[in-house]
């Protein structure tokens, strides 16, 4: 739980501080309004630093004719004032540079917002005392709340006052100190009055308005409140920088800690509650001790059932381990930086108190720095008694204990006897401990207690005097029977315990186990009908009986998956899983709610709602699972209701994916078919009406030139109609090849011989390697591929350029290559060509294509199991489409020359 | 003056081929669907049928093998390229040649008169020529550029099945049954490798051969050429 501890300093804290080395400190007196003081507690701040004899100069203090004011200023080292002519007065304005020169350690520069006469270097105060500042000297200066620039507005909603003298909010906020002067409004209205507060001849007026209780008042606290947020930031960036442990207020997070209590789930809720007022977040906290294992199974329950309520209201969830619960809270509370610790009221009973101080009263103890809030409980609801006593064992195996109590007695009487004759000893009896021992740790507490009586009688018997006698002779004998006794019950008790806990373990291994396969298992389902069947089958093995996933349908829940196999559920059952569904709790057989139905079923809810209900049967109708099972049912139940809505929610993505991709295709194909369709035909038209109505007038050259345009236009349209035709068989997945053995070369000069139009200002050049062999194929979707890419290569490469068919047998496949001189494909197009309705943009489109002559090939290539793809030409010049097809199988010609 | 019977449903069509075919001195016969087309055969007596395989009331299949019960005369079928299939079907069923859609003027003329001319070979005299080779059917004996070539046995019967229809197409199916027998009709891994060795044999350039062209997803057929 440590994992996400930072004890180191952030780096930049660090580096913030570094920052301000060599700088000078700035230090503001802020206050609420004029006449609170800040002037007056300066001077007394420079006294005292004067008197550690610490170099103070006072650049500028306005004492506004206040006796007290300036009595303390005398003391005070006082620059004299630069004077400055502006419109024919004489302003008094703090000279920077003598000040500079003086280099004092701190220089007193007094009202920080005001603003420099026109001439001066700087236009603001605070400019010079960045300089100042920068120069390395500290700086002491006072500053109303109202000059801050980002609450300007807020003060003038309240007092009605413009305050034209700002300064921006950085330099308050990086300010190294700042401290607040206060004064209770009523004080400082007083003051007023009594004529103590300089108020300017020309704000005379508004004084009364703006020094109303209420102005006052509202300008208090938002002075306080900044100076508190700075403070608290101070203090976040120092913690960090000095790597001290939280809790740090920066963001606020409430941790409930949930016992076995009945109330679990109410400081669930109370926790989200006040976690969602706060903006903050939560988390859910159970700790695990040694002792759990001693908790009954309802009691694990309510914290599983906790834990998962918490998980599906949106909080984080934790389990920790640890003995001590107090400790282990506050660490992970720390550790997380929680604000808040929300706990039950204190209980004697019960895992989460104890004997003594309960967890509660020691958390408070512990806490701290924390909230920490205690919810009450309900007086009525009454605990259960937890850490029952182990089991005792049942049946034969009780018999089983004391055949071996009586053995193992036996067996030590016998050692006894021997030692007894070889070398007499004393403490004989020891031996007759380790078999009570024994006992007690193999068979339980009853057998040892039997091993102990035995053993002791046997002793009695034996080996005390007077021997073969039961009497007791003395005290020293009784001694030994009650060690006896005491050594059986407290190794047995030990015994069990450990009995537990390694049962326990290997119960929550094998839990662990198996959710992990069944988290493996549904993550490797891709589709719902996958993860359903994984479901559906883990359950069923897991409890060894059927399981159902039933989902919402059209017509109410309908059965979606089972295993084994079942069409329809009984009435009963069906109205317990639509209970279940409705109310997103257990229903059905064995539960609170129909019990007499032949299914139990249980929510499969998330954080979203329901998605369906998972029903179980046991074998041979055995009631319910039991608690554990139930428990890891319950497990299972959210980790597939989650992966039936990653499911769900991966179909929708991908339904939106396709509708859009659908859209686009059908925008471009609309697009495609009102351009492509139509140029032809405006050409066929012109030039037909061109013939028709001025035949006469035509010269026999310009007739012909039509009745041309006419035929390649026509045949323009009809190759673009072929590829809408074959695109749409395509698209419903008609196009089935039907392969026949065919000669390569025959496919290739069809191909050719149908481009013999359009390739007349090219020469096309096959080359297939000779060992060429018969290649299955259909061959008229081959030739089409061939037709497409030698018309592409036509439109695209220039006039009188050679376009190459190249063909051979390597030993994996058949390469055949279609290559032009044009001007190639961009490396970025080089697989988007083969996109349906794809162009790339051509600086004249005057040969554009239809832009789905290269998705028909590579359709028909791929329907053939090959490939194709785009390279650039020889020498990089031009484009060269590689299409490979598998190669073809063995072909046995018996009997072709001799039948 | 031959007549031609043409058997499509779209006037706009039957119009253009009337005027390029009376333009090229046939005469022309129309009908607009099956049934007259079927009567206008046995009425009328053409010398030739072009039919369209899309007809609204019969399917041109039907309308073949219903002429073909009493009739020999030469079928042209126009098909579009959609119906591979049909195509080969109707040459099987005795269509004699095929027209695919949209088509040049040009283009149904050359078929048109090369199924009128005179068809198969009957007499053992006949010498068949085309480009630089002479095949004699009489004393089975084939020159190219008046040098003896060599065939084998089974090249001279491919090559005498094609010199009987020159210029006819003849699917796959029509060679290897008369060529290997029925029992090979679909071995046409034979009938490429014999294709592919006549035209080392025939032709100026194997790679795009001029007299044993292909017929692709139909069969091959021998052109004769001047």
């Amino acid at each position: 739980m440590n994992d996400d501890r930072d004890d180191r300093p952030s780096p930049e804290a660090l580096l913030a501080e570094a920052q301000r080395e060599g700088r000078g400190r700035l230090k503001i007196f802020l206050g609420a309004a004029p006449g609170v003081g800040k002037t007056y507690a300066m001077l007394e701040a420079a006294h005292e630093r004067m008197r550690e004899s610490v170099d103070v100069v006072a650049g500028v203090v306005e004492t506004h004719g206040r006796k007290e004011t300036g009595a303390l200023l005398k003391g005070v080292d006082t620059l004299a004032p630069r004077m400055v002519e502006y419109r024919d007065k004489t302003f008094r304005e703090m000279d920077l540079d003598a000040l500079l020169k003086r280099r004092p350690k701190i220089a007193l520069v007094d009202e920080l917002a005001h603003t420099n006469i026109p001439g001066s270097r700087h236009v603001k105060r605070w400019q010079d005392v960045e300089e100042l500042l920068a120069a390395g000297i500290d700086v002491y200066s006072t500053l109303n709340i109202q000059h801050l620039d980002s609450i300007n507005d807020i003060v003038e909603q309240i007092s009605g006052v413009k305050v034209r003298e700002t300064i921006p909010d950085s330099v308050l906020s990086t300010a190294d100190e700042i401290e607040l002067i206060d004064l209770p409004p009523e004080d400082l209205i007083k003051r007023l009055e009594e004529g103590k507060v300089y108020v300017p001849e020309q704000a005379r007026r508004a004084v009364h308005s703006f020094f109303s209780l209420g102005n006052l008042t509202a300008l208090r606290e938002m002075a306080l409140r900044h100076a508190a947020e700075r403070v608290d930031r101070q203090m976040v960036d120092y913690m960090r920088a000095h790597a001290i442990p939280g809790p740090w207020p920066a963001r606020e997070r409430v941790l409930v800690c949930i016992d076995a209590g009945v109330d679990a789930d109410r400081l669930v809720r109370f926790a989200k509650r006040a976690a969602e007022r706060r903006g903050a977040a939560w988390v859910a906290v159970t700790v695990e001790t040694s002792q759990a294992h001693a908790l009954t199974d309802a009691e694990k329950n309510r914290i599983d059932a906790a834990m998962r309520l918490a998980a599906q209201l949106g909080g984080d969830s934790a389990t920790l381990q640890g003995d001590n619960v107090a400790d282990a809270v506050v660490g992970f509370a720390r550790d997380r930086n929680c604000t808040q610790i929300v706990v039950g009221r204190a209980r004697k009973a019960g895992w989460f108190g104890r004997v003594g101080k309960s967890v509660t009263e020691s958390l408070i103890d512990k806490a701290g720095d924390f909230t920490v809030v205690l919810v009450g409980g309900d007086e009525n609801e009454k605990p259960k008694p937890s850490a029952p006593l182990p089991k005792p064992q049942t049946g034969w195996r009780v018999w089983l204990g004391y055949a071996f109590a009586l053995v193992a007695a036996a067996a030590a009487t016998g050692v006894c006897l021997l030692i007894d004759l070889y070398l007499p000893i004393a403490n004989i009896s020891v031996t007759y401990l380790l078999a009570v021992m024994i006992v007690a740790m193999k068979s339980g507490l009853r057998a040892g207690i039997m091993a102990s009586v035995l053993s002791f009688l046997s002793f009695n018997f034996l080996f005390t005097e007077p021997r073969y006698t039961f009497a007791i002779a003395d005290i020293h004998n009784i001694t030994t029977v009650v060690f006896f006794l005491l050594a059986a019950v407290i190794v047995s008790n030990l015994a069990a315990r450990l009995r537990t806990q390694v049962e326990a373990t290997r119960e929550s291994a094998r839990r662990t186990t198996n959710l992990y396969d069944f988290g493996r298992k549904i993550t490797a389902a891709a589709t719902l009908d996958d993860v359903l069947w994984a479901v559906v089958h883990h359950v069923a093995t897991t409890i060894h009986g059927k399981s159902l996933v039933l989902m919402p349908g059209e017509a109410g829940l309908y059965i979606a998956a089972g295993y084994p196999p079942e069409d329809q559920i009984d009435d009963k059952s069906a109205g317990a899983a639509d209970w279940a569904w409705t109310h997103g709790n257990l229903a059905g057989r064995g539960s609170a709610t129909l019990p007499t139905a032949n299914w139990l079923f249980l929510p499969l809810t998330t954080g979203r709602g329901p998605v369906g209900v998972l029903g179980v049967q046991m074998m041979e109708d055995a009631d319910m699972p039991s608690p554990t099972q139930l428990r890891l049912l319950e497990t299972l139940a959210d980790q597939a209701a989650v992966a039936i809505e990653r499911t769900t929610l991966v179909a929708d993505v991908e339904t939106a994916r396709v509708a859009t991709e659908r859209e686009r295709l059908r925008a471009a194909l609309l697009s495609s078919l009102s351009h492509d369709l139509r140029t032809p035909l405006v050409s066929i038209m012109g030039a037909a009406t061109t013939l028709g109505s001025y035949d006469e007038k035509l010269e026999a050259e310009g007739r012909q030139d039509l009745i041309q345009t006419i035929q390649d236009e026509a045949e323009r349209l009809n190759r673009f109609v072929q590829n809408l035709l074959d695109m749409t068989k395509m698209g419903s997945g008609a196009l089935k090849p039907r392969v026949d053995w065919v000669d390569l070369g025959d496919v290739v000069s069809a191909a050719v011989k149908r481009t013999e139009r359009l390739a007349r200002r090219h020469t096309i050049r096959i080359e297939i390697a000779p060992e060429m062999p018969l290649l299955c194929l259909d061959a008229i979707l081959m030739e089409q591929v061939f037709f497409n890419l030698l018309d592409n290569a036509c439109k695209y490469a220039p006039p009188g350029t050679p376009i190459k068919v190249w063909a051979i047998k390597t030993a994996k496949h058949i390469a055949i290559e279609v290559a032009d001189q044009g001007p190639g494909i961009p490396p970025e197009d080089r697989e988007k060509v083969f996109d349906m309705f794809y162009r790339i943009d051509q600086a004249d489109s005057q040969t554009a294509g239809t832009g789905l002559g290269l998705a028909i090939c590579r359709g028909i290539v791929e329907a053939h199991g090959g490939s194709i793809h785009v390279e650039p030409g020889l020498h990089g010049i031009g484009t060269c489409i590689v299409i490979h097809l598998p190669l073809p199988p063995e072909l046995s010609l018996d009997g072709a020359g001799t039948a | 003056m031959p007549r031609i019977l043409v058997i499509d449903d779209e006037p706009q069509i039957r119009k253009f081929m009337r005027i390029s075919l009376v333009a090229n001195g046939y005469e022309v016969i129309e009908a607009e669907n099956g049934a007259q087309g079927i009567e206008a055969a046995r009425s009328q007596v053409p010398d030739l049928l072009i039919l369209d395989l899309g007809l609204p009331d019969l399917d041109g299949q039907e309308v073949i093998s219903a002429v073909r019960e009493d009739s020999d005369v030469p079928i042209i079928i126009l098909s579009v390229r959609a119906q591979e299939l049909d195509k080969v079907e109707a040459l099987d069923r005795g269509a004699n040649d095929y027209v695919v859609k949209p088509f040049g003027v040009a283009e149904l003329m050359a078929r048109v008169r090369a199924v009128l001319r005179p068809r198969a070979v009957k007499g053992s005299d006949e010498v068949v020529k085309t480009g630089d080779v002479c095949i004699d059917l009489a004393r089975r004996v084939v020159t190219r550029g008046g040098e003896d070539l060599h065939l084998s046995k089974k090249e001279w019967e491919l090559l005498e099945f094609f010199a009987r229809s020159p210029d006819y197409v003849l699917t796959h199916k029509e060679i290897l049954k008369a060529v290997w027998g029925p029992a090979h009709t679909d071995d046409t891994a034979y009938l490429r490798v014999y294709v592919n060795q006549l035209r080392q044999k025939l032709e100026v350039d194997p790679a795009q051969p001029l007299l044993l062209v292909t017929e692709p997803g139909v069969g091959y057929r021998l052109k004769r050429r001047d």
